[in-house]
């Protein structure tokens, strides 16, 4: 299509919509990120009381006790909107769905020793029950939470524990050709084998938390920065150095995720923790609260797979989290 | 050799227990919404999932389908295709869009969250967050398409400043704040049900083939695009209302209230559509009666036809809004003829060859009753008294629309209707006896409604005189009014080069 109208006449009037230059300036251009997240939650003048929470508005900044002059000085470091999120997971599924393939076609499973692959039922597969739970509190800071960049977030964090949920139930079905046992199986052992209760008592601890950014510490930063290097990095790379490397192919998914929700957890705890010291304690105490609650339970399902080296592993993972913390401002 | 799976076991194993039964805090607080309206949930087990879609599968489609979105989107504004446009005041449809309805979407998303985190059941859990995030979908594209238009337009710089605020926009809004500050089994029966499965063709197909009748190709595609995810969204709505049925008996009445309300709802915000469908689109494709016709009294007749066995009839007062269906789009459009000095579009009283289209269109009403109107306020126009009604108008304590829906179901049109109900000795009054079923259900509720007229007589809204809340709302003097000598209007001439360049810029400044 071509037109031959002079450039002058078509020039536009603005370049931004006025909520988006109050942030950016009126003559920079915003990207798709800056439109698709800034100050679109509505913020005042609602109509009626919610009935689930008769103390807060229904969008409402107090949910939390974490307080920010500005609920969008937080920006994710992925600038993930809809389209930049499912682009980006549309790309690991395609990978995802070449490892699958790739495993099952060539049996690469078959030469695995049998006790690598017991440490994979016992340890890896109920961690599907963990990645629903903090779905459930991820949908919760998206529900109750405050801002755009945060909420959205959560969502898609959210979504995100659903698809990985469901790639270890594949793992549990080629395991089994199949069948389900496995899935049985850990299930049973997430309600009922002592080594798991202390973790699942824990995440529904944390389902009850009145607090969302507390939730959010909790899930996201404490239990995620102890489990994923725990699992994820340490133990999966002993399997993989006793004969269980094609197991790395089918967790690809899961290692990638982490290092990148980790930009976006560091940046919202130095953003939340520079804002003023009350949140600099706030996020402190949350972390050392969870830390406490956690690195036992942590120790319990390490056991499973490093035996008697399992305190070492988990006080080396919780290492690095509070290193990582420090550098972002919160103190252990 | 593996066992084969069909997609069916395939999911079900892929989803296989996950949903979660807390021994060590109490049901009841972890899942805390899920009771307190009364509704019974024997076992969330019998609800299959109607889409069976995993989160891979999601990824991929979603991703495609939104690469195709964005690089039609992208040509549009390369190729400055608003110029294609059939007529400059068609953008009026879509200032309403971007004002009053990609709001919602962003309203649902948060809401649809609440849902996927409140309901114990792990099949209705997943269809929840993933109608959430489409929602976000929805809201972001249609925010990055109208952002080309913003540039070229005016009345969509400033939209969700809008949208909390502005008198008209609080239709919509509160429509929402409603359905959200209720329980979880009300929001879905009102958003997934009674809207998106009862009344969205009546929102979406007015807007998209206004869209494509007009020459919009980026509109149309969000449009298209999102349907795809409707048609899921409305596979949950009819799905939820039979597994509450069929859950327990008590749900049916709890159930069939919660459909009366939030039918009459969701109409009266379509109020808003049905004058955007007659009114303001250059070319119309079909008329807001034609569209109540098709996918209400026909579609919504059956499908009510097919729930009856369910216990389910339909919603109350739903002959009332068939009545109506010849008058609505003329007596919203009134409203707005007289308040568009306030207003973040533009209407106009409409060419000849539009009154002749209503006037076929609406052969037992126009001509009688909305004719002589608009040729009496023709002629004042003519006369240099183009009628402004410069006071505040008395708004229904429910749908917050201007009183101005006549008692056409009593057969006396041309009276205004008035009800009023009395709570803790005050009067409220709203503007039908649907609005004040709504209202006598839960006064306590109704009471709370921001009213914007009122909020102006408290002080809240940036001042007393009319300037100052125009002020507060953002608009701006090019905003409103008629579209006839508008900004747009002089800047859509100069863009078809109708108009000497000295005038487009001069407006382009303005």
């Amino acid at each position: 299509m071509s037109l031959s109208i002079a450039a002058k006449e078509i020039k536009p009037l603005r370049i931004n919509y006025a909520h988006i230059a109050r942030r950016v300036g009126e003559n920079k251009p915003a990207t798709r990120y800056q439109e698709a997240v800034y100050d679109v939650q509505p913020t005042t003048n609602f109509h009626y009381p919610a009935t689930w929470d008769t103390e807060h508005q229904l969008f409402d900044a107090s949910r939390t006790a974490i307080k920010m002059k500005d609920w969008y000085s937080f920006t994710d470091p992925r600038q993930y909107y809809y389209t930049a999120y499912v682009t980006a997971r549309a790309k690991q599924q395609e990978l995802m769905e070449n490892s699958f393939e790739m495993v099952e076609k060539h049996n690469l499973l078959q030469n695995i020793p049998a006790e690598v692959l017991d440490i994979v039922r016992q340890t890896l597969i109920p961690l599907r029950h963990v990645e629903y739970g903090a779905n459930l509190n991820n949908q919760d800071i998206c529900d109750r939470g405050y801002g755009v960049t945060i909420t959205s977030l959560a969502s898609f964090n959210g979504f995100d524990r659903i698809g990985m949920a469901q790639y270890l139930s594949r793992i549990a079905l080629l395991l089994d050709e199949n069948e389900e046992d496995t899935l049985v199986a850990a299930r049973e052992a997430w309600l009922t084998n002592p080594v798991w209760q202390p973790l699942r008592h824990a995440m529904e601890d944390s389902f009850v938390l009145a607090d969302w950014f507390e939730i959010m510490v909790a899930q996201n930063v404490v239990m995620d920065g102890l489990l994923y290097p725990l699992i994820y990095e340490r133990l999966m790379a002993k399997l993989a150095a006793q004969g269980g490397a094609p197991l790395l192919m089918l967790i690809q998914f899961m290692t990638e995720w982490y290092d990148e929700t980790v930009r976006w957890t560091n940046q919202l705890m130095k953003v939340t923790a520079a804002e003023s010291p009350e949140n600099a304690a706030l996020l402190s105490q949350w972390t050392q609260h969870w830390l406490a609650r956690l690195e036992p339970a942590m120790t319990s399902i390490a056991s499973l797979g490093f035996g008697d080296q399992a305190a070492e592993q988990v006080m080396a993972v919780k290492q690095d989290l509070v290193t990582r913390l420090a550098k972002n401002g919160v103190k252990v | 050799m593996a066992k084969k799976l069909n997609m069916r076991k395939r999911y079900e194993l892929l989803t296989r227990g996950l949903g979660w039964e807390p021994t060590y805090q109490a049901k009841e607080k972890v899942f805390s919404n899920e009771s307190y309206e009364g509704i019974k949930i024997t076992d969330w087990s019998k609800w299959e999932d109607p889409f069976r879609l995993t989160a891979d599968a999601y990824w991929k489609y979603q991703a495609e389908k939104d690469k195709k979105l964005y690089a039609v989107m992208d040509s549009f504004a390369q190729n400055n295709a608003h110029l294609n446009l059939s007529d400059g005041s068609y953008v009026n449809a879509l200032k309403l869009f971007i004002q009053g309805v990609s709001p919602l979407e962003y309203q649902a998303h948060r809401g649809f969250a609440r849902l996927a985190r409140q309901f114990s059941g792990e099949g209705a859990q997943i269809a929840c967050q993933m109608q959430s995030i489409d929602e976000l979908r929805h809201a972001q594209t249609q925010i990055h398409t109208i952002s080309h238009y913003n540039k070229h337009f005016n009345g969509m710089h400033d939209p969700f400043h809008m949208h909390d605020r502005v008198w008209y926009l609080s239709v919509p809004k509160s429509y929402f704040d409603d359905a959200k500050s209720a329980g979880p089994f009300e929001f879905i029966t009102s958003v997934s049900f009674a809207f998106e499965y009862v009344l969205t063709n009546l929102l979406f197909v007015p807007f998209m083939s206004g869209a494509a009748f007009n020459g919009d190709m980026a509109t149309v595609t969000f449009g298209f695009s999102a349907q795809s995810d409707e048609s899921r969204h409305m596979t949950l709505g009819l799905e939820i209302i039979k597994f509450l049925v069929e859950q327990h008996e008590d749900n049916l009445p709890i159930i069939q209230g919660w459909i009366d309300k939030h039918f009459w709802r969701a109409y009266r915000v379509l109020g808003l559509v049905s004058m955007m469908q007659d009114y303001m689109l250059p070319e119309s494709p079909m008329s807001w009666k034609e569209a109540w016709d098709i996918y209400f009294v026909e579609n919504s007749g059956a499908l009510f036809n097919d729930l009856a066995r369910y216990g389910l009839r339909m919603p109350k007062h739903h002959e009332v809004a068939t009545a109506e269906a010849e008058h609505l789009s003329h007596q919203v459009w009134g409203i707005f003829y007289n308040y568009i000095h306030a207003a973040a579009f533009n209407i106009g009283l409409p060419t000849e060859a539009k009154m002749n289209w209503l006037s076929e269109k609406y052969p037992n009403t126009f001509d009688k009753y909305y004719r002589p109107r608009i040729e009496m306020w023709r002629e004042m126009e003519a006369q240099g008294k183009r009628f402004f009604n410069m006071g505040l108008p008395q708004l229904c304590q429910v749908c917050q629309i201007p009183m101005g829906f006549t008692e056409v179901s009593k057969n006396d049109p041309m009276q205004i209707a008035y009800r009023v109900s009395e709570f803790n000795g005050e009067k409220f009054h709203t503007c039908s006896d649907g609005c004040k079923d709504i209202f006598d259900h839960e006064p306590e509720k109704y009471v709370h409604a921001w009213l914007p007229v009122h909020q102006i007589f408290q002080g809240n809204c940036g001042g007393a005189e009319i300037p100052d809340i125009l002020n507060w709302y953002h608009f701006k003097p090019e905003d409103g009014g008629d579209y006839k000598g508008s900004a747009d209007e002089a800047r859509w001439k100069a863009m078809k080069g109708e108009a000497s360049p000295a005038t487009s810029q001069s407006n382009a400044a303005a």
